[in-house]
């Protein structure tokens, strides 16, 4: 997992509310028992035209097909992104896109620690500010860039303004190091067999 | 004691507690499916980690194989078969239970682990599938994860959480005959948006849930997830602890004595606070359909379909690309809508009452001309439990074909799906755009509103002719 301090990307807005993890990875597109090989199903409902079921092409009208929004690394997204289904593959799909982070006023709360657990940083700004951040990469994309700082948690916006945002201090370790939460769970052994040493006296019949 | 049901369910697994305001939690079981389940096990054993307890462990294959009577591993979706090996192959070297194509055992996850007892009141259980909350009809703490966190839970038999917030949802008053607990939580879904329940444990309570029996239970929690609960949960009594009676994985014998001397203590204390309180009116409750592309655009029978020019912009704006989605008009009434297919299955809908239901529809009757009609069992014992009281002739001689359980058409399991533009009632949880294939239109229902519809051809919960 590659650790987050600072980063500088091209934000793209896709600002409808609800967006599933259906939309972002249909099912149909998850084809390996693997984190891989999904960049190219992301979004592909919105993000290419079909003949029946057969893709055709791009879909001009979609966010990331367009003129300077190629190359981005960064989603600004509506309220509950990412709701529905827990499916992993969603931020998978992301992350071997080559997202960074996303901005929204409301996460879906698995799909939240999924991104967590994959290098991609999610962060929570009000509506307004979300809108008004759209609005500004909207009018030159790869000129109006997006910086976040993971260390201090701030978000700097092209127009110069500064969002303070928070995240959950072990989120923020996790990302910052690059580190698996297993890991560091394990360092607590000890104590986790202590507690099924009682737990399974107290409760023998929880015990198979 | 002030504490609440789930208070007393997660003080019991508590192993540690963090600066950071999270928790340690001990879980009791881990459930997986071959679609998320499988990558989490292969992962782990890649980064040199191993199952921390297999006997605790279960899997099942629902999701990739297909329903199509006398399957093997081959299915439709591509690469489906390696998903199927990969799974048979992880959870013979991890040693873990799985219930495997052609075991009578197999099925949905969240059908077979009450079914099987596997999920038990009291329990903490975990499961790489957001519908995991169904298990809260027991009174299991159980809740959906990803694979990362599922990697974790089968790594460590923990997982570090923190405590969501509560609420309660009363369901006061008895609905009246033909309402269902999915046209409960559909209702409560309806009134209060997907967002309502958003990062909140809820407990359901209420003399309509004490009312419920086991299944339905079932059928209500695993929609709490549509409402964007981290889960929900109904403290469990005598009709659980008869339910859970001999299961295969129950306690048995004096370690049954004590786990229903242990469930007696689950109840919310008196003087238990929660964050948030909703009470809902049973009387009020009517049977519901969903119109739109989120279980939140849920009406009554008698209800029309919302116009945009009735909301403010935002609200307008959603309802308009829900409708163009779903080719139907603002103000139109639902009832009456003419339907392409119907579907009975999914841990929603698919247990043996819910066929029962269905069928005491469908007896002697003929599914409307026309319509593609699919009954897919929620396991295999419910299968051939149906199969002794002779409801598959039932279905079959409607009209209805008669499949082997999973989730089939609830998504695209197999690789099967409804069709563009193709417009159906279904028994299952989620009506999102291309859920049931690409351009499909789903409605969610009750069963019986599946069946009445299957048999007059458009949306109604009077069969006709
Ligand atoms: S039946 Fe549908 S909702 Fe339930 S686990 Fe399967 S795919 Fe998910």
């Amino acid at each position: 997992m590659k650790p987050f301090r600072q980063y500088s990307g091209i934000a793209a807005p896709l600002m409808r509310d609800n967006v599933d993890t259906d939309a972002i990875i249909p099912s149909r597109e998850m084809k390996q028992v693997a984190k891989t090989g999904l960049a190219d199903g992301m979004f592909a409902d919105w993000r290419y035209l079909y003949k029946g079921t057969r893709r055709c092409g791009p879909n001009p009208a979609f966010i990331l097909n367009q003129p300077g929004f190629e190359d981005s690394s960064i989603l600004l997204a509506g309220n509950n992104f990412g709701c529905g289904s827990s499916r992993e593959h969603a931020v998978w799909a992301l992350a071997e896109y080559g997202m960074r982070a996303i901005i929204a006023p409301g996460f879906g709360s698995i799909f939240f620690n999924n991104c967590i657990h994959n290098g991609i940083l999610p962060i929570v700004l009000e509506r307004a500010v979300v809108d008004r951040l759209a609005e500004q990469v909207r009018s030159a994309p790869t000129k109006n860039r997006i910086q976040i700082d993971l260390e201090t948690q701030q978000v700097l916006t092209p127009d110069g303004t500064c969002h303070d945002f928070t995240i959950a201090p072990l989120a923020r370790a996790m990302l910052l190091q690059g580190i698996s939460a297993i890991d560091m769970t394990l360092q607590h052994r000890e104590a986790i067999a202590q507690f099924k040493a009682a737990d399974s006296k107290r409760r023998s019949w929880a015990y198979l | 004691m002030s504490a609440s049901l789930f208070d007393k369910i997660w003080d019991a697994h508590l192993i540690r507690q963090f600066d950071d305001g999270s928790s340690l939690l001990y879980l009791d079981r881990v459930f997986f499916h071959e679609r998320t389940g499988s990558i989490a096990l292969a992962s782990i054993h890649e980064d040199g980690h191993q199952v921390a307890n297999p006997a605790h462990v279960f899997a099942t294959m629902d999701h990739i194989l297909d329903t199509f009577p006398g399957r093997d591993d081959h299915t439709q979706i591509p690469n489906g078969q390696q998903f199927i090996l990969t799974t048979r192959k992880q959870a013979h070297l991890a040693g873990v239970t799985l219930f495997d194509i052609n075991d009578p055992r197999q099925g949905i996850s969240h059908v077979v682990s009450p079914e099987q007892g596997i999920a038990l009141p009291g329990c903490t259980l975990v499961c790489p599938d957001s519908h995991t909350c169904t298990l809260g009809g027991l009174g299991t703490l159980a809740w959906g994860i990803g694979s990362s966190d599922c990697e974790h839970a089968l790594a460590t038999e923990t997982l570090r959480v923190k405590k969501p917030r509560q609420m309660r949802v009363v369901f006061d008053g008895t609905p009246a005959a033909g309402v269902s607990a999915k046209d409960m939580i559909l209702h409560l879904i309806s009134r209060y948006g997907t967002s309502g329940g958003s990062g909140y444990m809820i407990e359901f309570t209420g003399s309509a849930i004490a009312a419920l029996p086991v299944e339905a239970r079932l059928t209500l929690c695993n929609m709490a997830v549509e409402f964007s609960a981290f889960s929900g949960i109904i403290a469990p009594d005598d009709a659980t602890i008869s339910y859970l009676k001999d299961k295969l994985y129950s306690p048995k014998e004096a370690r049954w004595e004590e786990a229903m001397a242990y469930w007696k203590t689950l109840y919310t204390e008196p003087a238990a606070r929660f964050d948030k309180e909703i009470t809902i009116n049973c009387r009020k409750i009517h049977p519901t359909v969903t119109w739109g592309t989120s279980p939140q655009h849920a009406i009554t029978l008698h209800e029309r379909i919302p116009d945009p020019a009735h909301c403010t912009e935002a609200e307008g704006r959603a309802i308009k690309r829900a409708l163009d989605y779903m080719g139907l008009k603002a103000g139109a009434s639902i009832r009456g809508t003419p339907i392409d297919a119907a579907f009975i299955g999914s841990c929603t809908n698919s247990r043996l009452s819910d066929l029962r239901v269905a069928a005491s529809i469908l007896k002697g009757r003929k599914v409307a001309a026309g319509v593609k009609a699919i009954c897919v069992p929620g396991s295999s014992q419910v299968k051939q439990l149906a199969e002794a009281e002779g409801l598959d002739s039932i279905f079959l001689d409607a009209g209805f074909e008669w499949r082997e359980s999973g989730c089939s058409m609830c998504f695209y399991a197999g690789g099967e799906s409804f069709g563009e533009g193709q417009r159906v009632i279904t028994s299952t949880n989620r009506n999102f755009e291309n859920r049931q294939g690409k351009g499909t239109r789903s409605h969610l229902a009750s069963p019986a509103i599946v069946a009445a519809s299957a048999l007059s051809g458009y949306i109604t919960d009077i069969a006709e002719p």
